[in-house]
C-alpha cells in the first residue's frame, strides 16, 4: 500500500516517539547481534530474525495495556522484546543456556514469559491462532476487559485452523485481534503465487469480522489502527482482523540464500519505506530530538544487546538433569 | 578497534564452506547490510552481509577457497582513520565463540537411562475403604457424575465439544450439564476439531481447566497438532512456566458395525508422547474415580471411554470425593498360573478368558492398568514374578502396541523369571471391516486369550 504522507507534528509525545524509535532499534541491533552469533555457531538450528517488521510488533504494544495477552509465531525475538521481556534472556535461549526463558529448553522459537502473558513462541505455522482465540475465550469466561494480541504470517493464513478459529471467535465474540503480519513470502513464497485473493483481511467479511489494511512500515499507522482494534474487542463485540504489510530484509530463516526476490527489491525497501529511518527523520524534522538524543540512545541500546550476547555466552549449559524435568507439572503452573 | 570478520555458519548443518566470490576488496567501505562475499553451504549459495560498518582492511581467504571452516578468520574489518599496520585485534570482538564447559557437555556425561521409568513398589490398597455402600451405576452415569461434581468444586472447569449442550451428549454423557450449569460452561462447538482444541488448550494456558470432549478419538487425529505440539510439550519448552492442565475425552475404538475410520484403538499413539497422561477405564468406578483424577491433574490427560462400555453397570462407592490415582493398576483377579494385563473394554476378554481358564484348572491373575501413562508396572512384574507367565489383551493392532511395551519391560526386568515368551493378544492388523463376521474376527477375542493363556502354561 502507498505510504500515506507524514505530519511532522503527529498525535503523540516526543517522548512517546523517542520510546518506538528505541523499542524498533532494540529489535534491529539484538536481531543483527542474533544473526552474528548463529554464524559464530553459538546459535543453532532454526533462526527466524525480525529485521525490517520492527514497527508491527512496536506499534501494537503501544496500544496494549496491562494484563493483555500475546502469542506468535517462531518468529518471536522482536514479540518478546517489544512486551518488556529481558534481552539477556531471549539471548541465551537462543544460544541455549540455563539463563534462557526456557532454560534453554526451548531455543529461538519456543519461549514464554507467564509474567508479560506472551504465551509463546510456537514452531508449527497457524497452531498459535486458535491458541490466541483459546486465551481470549478463557479472558472472557473470567468477565475480564483484556485482549489478546494473535500475530500470524501471510503464509499461515492459509492454514485451515485459521478459519476454523474465525468462525468461533467471532460466534462468542471473542476478544481477540487477529493480527496478519504480510512480509509477501511464505519462505520462499510470494503471496502472488500462494494466494488468489490478495487481501488476507478481506477474508474476515465471510464470518462477519471487521478488519483492515495498515501500513507496517509506519510505527504510527500501526498504533493508531491497534488502537481502534483494541477498543473494538474491549467494548465486547468480537474479534478484529489487522492485515500489516511489511517486509523482512533478511531470509526466511538463517539458512534461506532468498534467490526468490531480487537484492534490489531488498534494498528498494531499506532505502525507502525503513520503519526505523521513517521515525527518526520524524523525530530530527519535527525537533522532537537532537541527532545527540538519538547518537544517546544508539549507544544505550548497542550496550544493552552486547551486554545480552555476553550474558549469553556466559551463562552455562543447562545442567544435564533438566532434561528430565519440566516434562509433568505437579501443581497448575499458571495464575487461575 | 579492528574486528576479524569470520567464516559464518550459515545452516544448522554447516561445518565448512567454499568462499565462492567476494564482492568487496581491500580498502572498500561497508556499512550494515551490505553484502560481503557469496558462500557455498552444504545446501545453497548464500549472501554474507555485514553487521558493523568499516573498511576492509584485508581479505584473508581469497576467493575460490573450498574446505572453509567456520569461525575461521577470512577478513579484517577496519574501524574509521585505522589501517592495517596499526591495527590491533579486539579479541573481545572477534567473536570465537565459547567454548561451552565441557564437564557438563551432553556429549561427553550420557544421561541416565530412563527408558522407562523405575517402578515403585505396587500400591495394592484397596479403592474404597471396606463397607462402603456402593451402587449399581453405568460407565455412561459414572463419567457424567464426575464431571458434575467437578464443575460444582470448581469454576475454572468447563465442557466444550460436539452437541455436548443441547443434545445432550452423542452418547448422553453429558446429559444434564447444560441444565446444571448453563451455557457458559457447557459448550457446543461447531464441526472443528483442530479449531476447538486448540482453543481449548490456548484456554487452559490462560488459567481455566477445559474438558474437550471428542465426539470419538477418530477425530482427534485432525487434532493431533494441537494435543502434542501444544498442549503436551509446552511446560517442557516454557522450562516450568506455562502448560496445558485439561482433560481430552471422548469414546475411542471399535464400537459395532461403524467401519474402518471409525474404529481405531488410540491407546498406543497416545501413550507414546512424554506430558500427556493417558487413562483407558474399565468399569464405571474407574471412570468416575479417575475422570475426577483427570479433570484436577495439572497436566493434558488423554481420556479413553468405550461406547460398548457405556452402557455396562458397576458397584460405584457412594463417597462424598471419590478419586482413584494414576499410575495404580488394580488386580481384578487373583491367581498363580499365568498373569492377563490389560485395560478399557480388552478387561472383558480377559475376565471371559480367565473364567473360562479356571474351569479348566487354570488360575489366571487379571490385572486392570487404567492408566497407561503413568503405567503401574510395579505390579505387572510383581504378579509376573509369582506366575512366571505374561499374556497381554487388547483391541489395538499389533506393531508397536501396549502389549508390545509391556512385553519389553518384562524382559528387561523379569526375564529370569519368565517360563514362556510372553504374549500379546490384540486386534488382527487390518483396517476395520463393516461385515459382521469379519469384524468379530478383526477383534481380539476371548478363545484367543484362553488360547494364548494355555500355550503360556504348556496346557
Amino acid at each position: 500500500m502507498p505510504p500515506k504522507k507524514k505530519d511532522a507534528q503527529p498525535n503523540v509525545s516526543a517522548e512517546e516517539l523517542k520510546g518506538y524509535y528505541r523499542d524498533m532499534l532494540m529489535i534491529r541491533r539484538f536481531e543483527e547481534k542474533a544473526g552474528q552469533l548463529y554464524g559464530m555457531g553459538l546459535i543453532g538450528g532454526f533462526c527466524h530474525l525480525y529485521i525490517g517488521q520492527e514497527a508491527v510488533v512496536v506499534g501494537l504494544e503501544a496500544a496494549a495495556k496491562e494484563g493483555d495477552k500475546r502469542v506468535t509465531s517462531y518468529r518471536d525475538h522482536g514479540h518478546m522484546l517489544a512486551c518488556g521481556m529481558d534481552p539477556k534472556g531471549v539471548m541465551a535461549e537462543l544460544t541455549g543456556r540455563e539463563g534462557g526463558y526456557s532454560k534453554g529448553k526451548g531455543g529461538s522459537m519456543h519461549m514464554f514469559s507467564k509474567e508479560k502473558h506472551f504465551y509463546g513462541g510456537h514452531g508449527i505455522v497457524a497452531a498459535q491462532v486458535p491458541l490466541g482465540a483459546g486465551l481470549a475465550f478463557a479472558d472472557k469466561y473470567k468477565g475480564n476487559d483484556n485482549v489478546t494480541f494473535t500475530y500470524f504470517g501471510d503464509g499461515a493464513a492459509n492454514q485451515g485452523q485459521v478459519y476454523e478459529t474465525y468462525n468461533m471467535a467471532e460466534l462468542w465474540d471473542l476478544p481477540v485481534i487477529f493480527v496478519i503480519e504480510n512480509n509477501q513470502y511464505a519462505m520462499g513464497t510470494s503471496t502472488q503465487r500462494s494466494t488468489k485473493s490478495p487481501s488476507y483481511w478481506e477474508r474476515g467479511a465471510a464470518y462477519g469480522i471487521p478488519g483492515e489494511e495498515v501500513d507496517g512500515m509506519d510505527v504510527l499507522a500501526v498504533k493508531e489502527a491497534g488502537e481502534k482494534a483494541v477498543a473494538h474487542c474491549r467494548a465486547g463485540k468480537g474479534p478484529y482482523i489487522l492485515e500489516i504489510k511489511t517486509y523482512r530484509y533478511r531470509g526466511h530463516s538463517m539458512s534461506d540464500p532468498a534467490k526468490y526476490r531480487t537484492r534490489e527489491e531488498v534494498q528498494k525497501m531499506r532505502d525507502e519505506r525503513d520503519p526505523i529511518e521513517q521515525i527518526r527523520d520524524l523525530l530530527l524534522t519535527g525537533n522532537h530530538a537532537t541527532e545527540d538524543d538519538l547518537k544517546a540512545i544508539d549507544k544505550e541500546i548497542k550496550g544493552i544487546v552486547n551486554e545480552s550476547a555476553e550474558f549469553a555466552k556466559e551463562s552455562p549449559e543447562p545442567a544435564l538433569e533438566e532434561l528430565w524435568t519440566d516434562i509433568y507439572a505437579t501443581e497448575v503452573p499458571q495464575e487461575a | 578497534m579492528a574486528t576479524e570478520i569470520l567464516m559464518p555458519a550459515l545452516s544448522p548443518t554447516m561445518e565448512e564452506g567454499t568462499l565462492a566470490k567476494w564482492l568487496v576488496k581491500e580498502g572498500d567501505t561497508v556499512s550494515s547490510g551490505d553484502i560481503l562475499a557469496e558462500i557455498e553451504t552444504d545446501k545453497a549459495t548464500m549472501e554474507f552481509e555485514a553487521v558493523e560498518e568499516g573498511t576492509i582492511g584485508k581479505i584473508v581467504i581469497p576467493e575460490g577457497t573450498e574446505g572453509v571452516k567456520v569461525n575461521d578468520v577470512i577478513a579484517v574489518l577496519l574501524e574509521d582513520g585505522e589501517s592495517m599496520d596499526d591495527a590491533e585485534i579486539d579479541d573481545s570482538q572477534s567473536q570465537q565463540p565459547v567454548a561451552a564447559d565441557k564437564e557438563q557437555s551432553s556429549e561427553t556425561a550420557p544421561a541416565a537411562a530412563k527408558t522407562h521409568p523405575a517402578p515403585a513398589p505396587s500400591d495394592r490398597t484397596p479403592d474404597w475403604p471396606e463397607g462402603t455402600e456402593v451402587k449399581k451405576t453405568t460407565v455412561r452415569e459414572a463419567l457424567r457424575d464426575a464431571m458434575a461434581e467437578e464443575m460444582r468444586r470448581d469454576e475454572s472447569v468447563f465442557l466444550m465439544g460436539e452437541e455436548v449442550a443441547e443434545y445432550q451428549g452423542a452418547y448422553k454423557i453429558s446429559q444434564g450439564l447444560l441444565d446444571e450449569f448453563g451455557a457458559r460452561r457447557v459448550i457446543d462447538t461447531p464441526i472443528t476439531e483442530h479449531g476447538f482444541a486448540g482453543i481449548g488448550v490456548g484456554a487452559a494456558f490462560g488459567g481455566l481447566r477445559p474438558i474437550v470432549e471428542f465426539m470419538t478419538f477418530n477425530f482427534a487425529m485432525q487434532a493431533m497438532d494441537q494435543i502434542i505440539n501444544s498442549a503436551a510439550k509446552t511446560l517442557y519448552m516454557s522450562g516450568g512456566q506455562m502448560g496445558a492442565p485439561m482433560v481430552f475425552r471422548g469414546p475411542n475404538g471399535a464400537a459395532a458395525r461403524v467401519g474402518a475410520q471409525h474404529s481405531q484403538d488410540y491407546a498406543a499413539w497416545f501413550m507414546q508422547i512424554p506430558g500427556l497422561k493417558v487413562v483407558m477405564p474399565y468399569s464405571a468406578a474407574d471412570a468416575k474415580g479417575l475422570m475426577k483424577t483427570a479433570i484436577r491433574d495439572p497436566n493434558p490427560v488423554i481420556f479413553l471411554e468405550n461406547e460398548i462400555l457405556y452402557g455396562r453397570s458397576f458397584d460405584v462407592p457412594v463417597m462424598d470425593d471419590f478419586t482413584i490415582p494414576f499410575g495404580k493398576a488394580k488386580i481384578e483377579r487373583d491367581g498363580d498360573d499365568v498373569t492377563i494385563v490389560s485395560f478399557g473394554i480388552g478387561m472383558t476378554y480377559a475376565l471371559e478368558a480367565a473364567d473360562k481358564l479356571a474351569e479348566e484348572g487354570i488360575k489366571a491373575e487379571v490385572i486392570n492398568l487404567r492408566t497407561l501413562r503413568p503405567m503401574d508396572t510395579a505390579t505387572i512384574l510383581e504378579s509376573v514374578r509369582k506366575t512366571n507367565r505374561c499374556v497381554t489383551v487388547e483391541e489395538g493392532w499389533p506393531q508397536g502396541s501396549v502389549g508390545g511395551y509391556i512385553s519389553g519391560v518384562i524382559m528387561q526386568e523379569a526375564f529370569d523369571y519368565l517360563d514362556a515368551p510372553v504374549i500379546t493378544c490384540t486386534g488382527k492388523d487390518v483396517p476395520m471391516p463393516y461385515a459382521a463376521n469379519l469384524e468379530k474376527h478383526a477383534l481380539i477375542t476371548t478363545d484367543e486369550v484362553v488360547e494364548a493363556c494355555k500355550q503360556v502354561t504348556y496346557k
